[in-house]
C-alpha cells in the first residue's frame, strides 16, 4: 500500500515534470522561436562567435536604456509606448544644441542631459494628454504621433532654422544658411560615458561575478542569522540545516546564480591566461553602471506609492477610479517617466554611435525597441527588465545575421534585410493580435 | 443662432473646415503670386483620379464596422502582382489594364477574406493590428520582388537579381485611363477616361450599399447587436467589408500607376495606406460614418492642397521641403484629430 502510494506519487511527480516543461516551452514560444531562428541563422553566417559577442555588447549597451523606457507604459496599461520617438527627438535637440555650442566630452554630455529632461518632460505630459483622449487606441495614437513628431521636428529644422530661429554655424547649417545637414559628426560627446571605464569582457565577467557572489552570500548569511535567531526565541527545536534552506525556492534561485558566478569567474581567469580573441572585446562599465541603475529605478518604482498607482490604472482603471486615484493624472506621470528615459536612452545610443543622422536616427526608436521587447517574450499587458535584456540579445542576434545568413543562402544580403524587416513589423503586429484576441475571450 | 451656428461648423466637421480654408489661403496667395491656375487644375484632376480609388477602399471598411483600413498595403501588393503580370505578357494598352484588374481582383479578394478573418479575431484593436499586418506583408512582398521568377528586362535589373525599385510602364500601361477620351482646352487638359473610371467605381459602390448587402453590412457596421438580433451574420459581412475594402486597393494601385506612367516597388506601398485615411477623414467621415459624396469631397481637398502647396511654397520661401512636410504634418494631424474623437461618435 505504501509503496503503491510512493510509486503512485513517483509518477504523478514524472508527468508533472513533462506538463510544465511542456507549459514552459508554450508559454515562451516567442523567446524559444527566436532563439532557434538566431541559432539557425549565426550557423548559415558564418560569423566567429568572438565578432558577434563584441557587437552584440556594444549593441545592448547603446539600446537597452531605450527599451527599458517603454516599462512604465506597460504597468500603467498603456501598452507598448510608440511615442518614446518623440524622447528621442528631445534628446536630439538637446544634442543639436550642445554641439552648435561646441562643448565637449563628459560636460558636453550632461548639458545634453539636462537640456534634454525639460523637453521630454513638456512632450511626455502632451504625449499624456493625447493619450487621456484616445484610451483604448494608445498605441496607433503613438505611432500616429510618431508620424506628426517628425513632420514638426522636419519643419523646425529643414524650414524655420535659419529663417525664423537665427543660426549661424557652418558645420551643421547647410551652405544655403538653412536648415540642418544629414548627418552632423558627434565627435565632441562621442564615447563620452563608453570611454571613461572600459575593461574586457573577461576581467568584466570576473569582478562582476565576484561581486555577486558577495552579495548572495551576504544575503544568505543575513537571512539564515535571522531565522536562527527567530527560532531561538520560539524556544522550537533547531532544524535549520542548510540543506533545508536551499530546498526553499529562492535558495535554489540563489545556488543556481552562484553556480553561474563561479563558473563565469573559470572561464574569465581561462581567458584571460589564454590569448583568445575574446580578450579584446571591451565593456564600457559606466555604461553597464547607468543601465543597472535605470533597472532598478525601474524595480524601485514599483514598491513606491506612485508605482502602486500604475499597477492599479493599469490592472482596472475603472476600480481605481473608484478608490480615488486620479487615473488620468497617472497616465500622465507614466508617459513623462517613458519619454524622459526615453530621451536619455537615445543620448547613450548616440554617443556610442558617435554620428546624428538628422532626419533619421528617431525614427526606428520606437519600433526597434518594441520588437526587442516583445521578442524577450514580454507582453502588452507585463513586460520584465530581464525580458527586456533577453530580447535585446535575441532581436540583435538576428539583426546582426540575417543579412549576411540571405547572402549565404540566397546569395542577396537584402533578402536578409528585408526578412529582417519583416520580422519586426510581424512580431509588433502579432503581439498586438493576441493581446486583443485575448481580451475578446474575455 | 450661436447653437446653430456651432451645429452646422460641427456637421461639416473641424478637419474639412480647415482644409477648406488653408486651400483657400493657398488659392488666393497662388493667384496673387502670378501662378496661373490652368496647369495647376490640370494636375489636380489628375492628382484627384488617381488617389479617389484608394480613398474609396476606406468606404466598405468603415460601413462595415472595421474602422480606417491602415492595411491597405495589402491590397496594394495584389494590385502590383496584376501590373507586373501584366507587363510581363508583354501587354499594352486596355488589355493590359484589362489583364491586370483581373488577376488582381480575385488575388486580392482571397487575401482580403483572410484579412477580415484575422480582423474579426482582434475587435477593436483593428487599427493598430492591421497597419502592422500592412508594414509586415509590405517587407513580405519585398522578398517576393527579388525571388519573383519573372523575366521581362523592362522589370528586372540588367545586372544582379531581383526587378527594380521603379519600373517604366512607357508602351504599356502608362497613360491608358488618362489619355482615353482626353480634352484639350488650351493649357488645361481633363483626364476623362481617368475621371469617368473614378465615377463608374464610385457608382458601383454606391449602388452596392444600396443593395441589400450593402445595407446588411451597413447594419453591421453601426450597430452590431442589433444586427445579431436581426439574424445577421457579423463576422461574415466584417469579412465582405474587408474583401471589397482590399479589392478596390488593388485596383487602385493599378490606376495609379498608369496615371503615373511608373510602378513603384518595395517600400513605397508602406505608407500610401496613410494619404487615403487622411483623404476620407478630410472629406468629413468618421471612424464608423462614411458617404460616398466624402470620397470625392475628401480627395479633391486633400489632393488640391498638396498640389497647390508646392507652387506657393517655392515661389514665397523657396523651400520645396515645405510641401512635403505640410503633406506630413496635416495628413497625421488629421488622423490623430479623429483618433480623439472615436469615444465621442461611438
Amino acid at each position: 500500500m505504501n509503496a503503491n502510494m510512493r510509486l503512485d506519487n513517483l509518477n504523478k511527480k514524472k508527468f508533472d515534470f513533462i506538463r510544465v516543461l511542456k507549459k514552459l516551452l508554450l508559454k515562451n514560444v516567442v523567446v524559444v522561436t527566436f532563439i532557434i531562428m538566431g541559432l539557425i541563422g549565426f550557423k548559415i553566417s558564418g560569423l566567429s562567435v568572438v565578432f558577434l559577442c563584441s557587437d552584440i555588447i556594444s549593441r545592448i549597451t547603446r539600446n537597452y536604456i531605450l527599451i527599458l523606457s517603454l516599462m512604465i507604459p506597460v504597468v500603467a496599461g498603456m501598452g507598448m509606448n510608440f511615442a518614446i520617438v518623440l524622447g528621442s527627438m528631445a534628446a536630439q535637440t538637446a544634442i543639436i544644441t550642445v554641439t552648435h555650442w561646441g562643448i565637449t566630452g563628459l560636460p558636453g554630455f550632461l548639458l545634453c542631459a539636462i537640456l534634454s529632461t525639460p523637453l521630454a518632460i513638456f512632450l511626455g505630459f502632451l504625449t499624456g494628454k493625447l493619450f487621456n483622449k484616445t484610451k483604448g487606441k494608445e498605441m496607433i495614437a503613438g505611432l500616429i504621433l510618431g508620424f506628426f513628431a517628425d513632420g514638426v521636428y522636419n519643419l523646425i529644422f529643414i524650414v524655420l532654422l535659419g529663417t525664423v530661429i537665427p543660426m549661424k554655424n557652418k558645420e551643421l547649417i547647410l551652405s544655403q544658411g538653412r536648415g540642418l545637414r544629414n548627418t552632423i559628426d558627434l565627435y565632441r560627446i562621442k564615447y563620452a560615458i563608453d570611454n571613461i571605464l572600459e575593461w574586457s569582457l573577461p576581467l568584466t565577467a570576473i569582478i562582476l561575478a565576484t561581486l555577486a557572489l558577495i552579495i548572495i552570500m551576504i544575503y544568505v548569511i543575513y537571512n539564515y542569522s535571522r531565522a536562527k535567531n527567530y527560532n531561538s526565541k520560539r524556544n522550537e527545536k533547531q532544524d535549520l540545516t542548510l540543506y533545508k534552506f536551499i530546498k526553499e525556492n529562492t535558495g535554489q534561485k540563489l545556488m543556481l546564480y552562484s553556480i553561474i558566478a563561479v563558473v563565469a569567474i573559470a572561464w574569465g581567469i581561462v581567458m584571460m591566461k589564454s590569448n583568445s580573441l575574446i580578450n579584446f572585446i571591451k565593456v564600457p562599465i559606466i555604461t553597464l553602471l547607468c543601465i543597472t541603475a535605470m533597472c532598478l529605478f525601474n524595480l524601485f518604482i514599483l514598491k513606491t506609492k506612485i508605482g502602486q498607482d500604475f499597477r492599479a490604472v493599469g490592472q482596472n482603471a475603472n476600480i481605481a477610479k473608484v478608490a480615488g486615484i486620479n487615473v488620468n493624472k497617472i497616465r500622465i506621470t507614466a508617459i513623462i517617466i517613458s519619454t524622459v528615459i526615453a530621451a536619455w536612452g537615445q543620448l547613450f545610443f548616440l554617443q556610442n554611435l558617435g554620428t546624428l543622422n538628422t532626419y533619421g536616427s528617431h525614427k526606428q526608436t520606437g519600433m526597434f525597441s518594441i520588437a526587442a521587447l516583445l521578442v524577450g517574450g514580454a507582453s502588452i499587458e507585463k513586460a520584465t527588465v530581464n525580458q527586456a535584456l533577453l530580447g535585446g540579445v535575441l532581436f540583435h542576434i538576428l539583426f546582426i545575421v540575417s543579412p549576411l545568413a540571405g547572402r549565404n543562402l540566397f546569395g542577396d544580403a537584402q533578402i536578409g534585410e528585408y526578412f529582417r524587416a519583416s520580422i519586426v513589423y510581424g512580431v509588433i503586429g502579432l503581439a498586438l493580435a493576441m493581446h486583443a484576441w485575448e481580451r475578446m475571450r474575455k | 443662432m450661436y447653437k446653430k451656428i456651432i451645429q452646422t461648423l460641427n456637421n461639416f466637421g473641424f478637419p474639412r473646415m480647415i482644409i477648406t480654408l488653408f486651400l483657400t489661403i493657398l488659392l488666393i496667395t497662388s493667384s496673387a503670386l502670378g501662378i496661373s491656375l490652368l496647369p495647376l487644375i490640370s494636375v489636380m484632376l489628375v492628382r484627384v483620379g488617381m488617389s479617389a480609388i484608394f480613398v474609396l477602399a476606406m468606404v466598405p471598411s468603415i460601413a462595415c464596422g472595421i474602422g480606417l483600413n491602415f492595411g491597405l498595403s495589402l491590397g496594394i501588393i495584389c494590385g502590383i502582382i496584376g501590373a507586373l503580370i501584366s507587363i510581363e505578357l508583354n501587354l499594352a494598352g486596355f488589355p493590359a489594364l484589362f489583364i491586370a484588374i483581373m488577376i488582381a481582383v480575385p488575388l486580392a479578394a482571397i487575401i482580403g477574406y483572410g484579412f477580415g478573418a484575422l480582423l474579426n479575431k482582434v475587435k477593436g484593436s483593428e487599427m493598430a493590428v492591421s497597419t502592422y499586418m500592412g508594414f509586415s506583408a509590405v517587407s513580405l512582398a519585398c522578398i517576393g520582388w527579388l525571388i519573383l521568377p519573372l523575366k521581362s528586362p523592362k522589370m528586372v535589373w540588367p545586372i544582379g537579381k531581383g526587378l527594380r525599385v521603379t519600373i517604366s510602364l512607357y508602351g504599356g500601361l502608362s497613360k491608358v485611363l488618362n489619355n482615353f477620351l482626353s480634352i484639350r482646352i488650351g493649357s488645361l487638359t481633363i483626364p476623362t477616361g481617368l475621371l469617368l473610371f473614378v465615377l463608374i467605381m464610385g457608382g458601383i459602390t454606391w449602388l452596392f450599399l444600396r443593395s441589400k448587402t450593402g445595407i446588411a453590412m451597413k447594419t453591421v457596421g453601426a450597430n452590431p447587436l442589433f444586427a445579431v438580433a436581426s439574424g445577421l451574420n457579423v463576422d461574415k459581412y466584417r469579412i465582405l467589408g474587408a474583401s471589397l475594402s482590399t479589392i478596390l486597393s488593388a485596383i487602385g494601385i493599378i490606376v495609379y500607376a498608369q496615371s503615373l506612367g511608373l510602378l513603384q516597388l518595395y517600400g513605397a506601398p508602406m505608407y500610401m495606406g496613410f494619404a487615403a485615411v487622411a483623404g476620407i477623414l478630410i472629406g468629413g467621415a468618421t471612424v464608423n460614418k462614411v458617404l460616398i459624396s466624402q470620397v470625392f469631397i475628401g480627395t479633391f481637398l486633400f489632393q488640391s492642397m498638396l498640389v497647390v502647396s508646392l507652387p506657393v511654397a517655392n515661389k514665397i520661401m523657396n523651400i520645396p521641403d515645405l510641401a512635403e512636410i505640410a503633406r506630413v504634418i496635416t495628413s497625421n494631424g488629421v488622423i490623430l484629430y479623429a483618433l480623439t474623437k472615436i469615444k465621442e461618435n461611438a
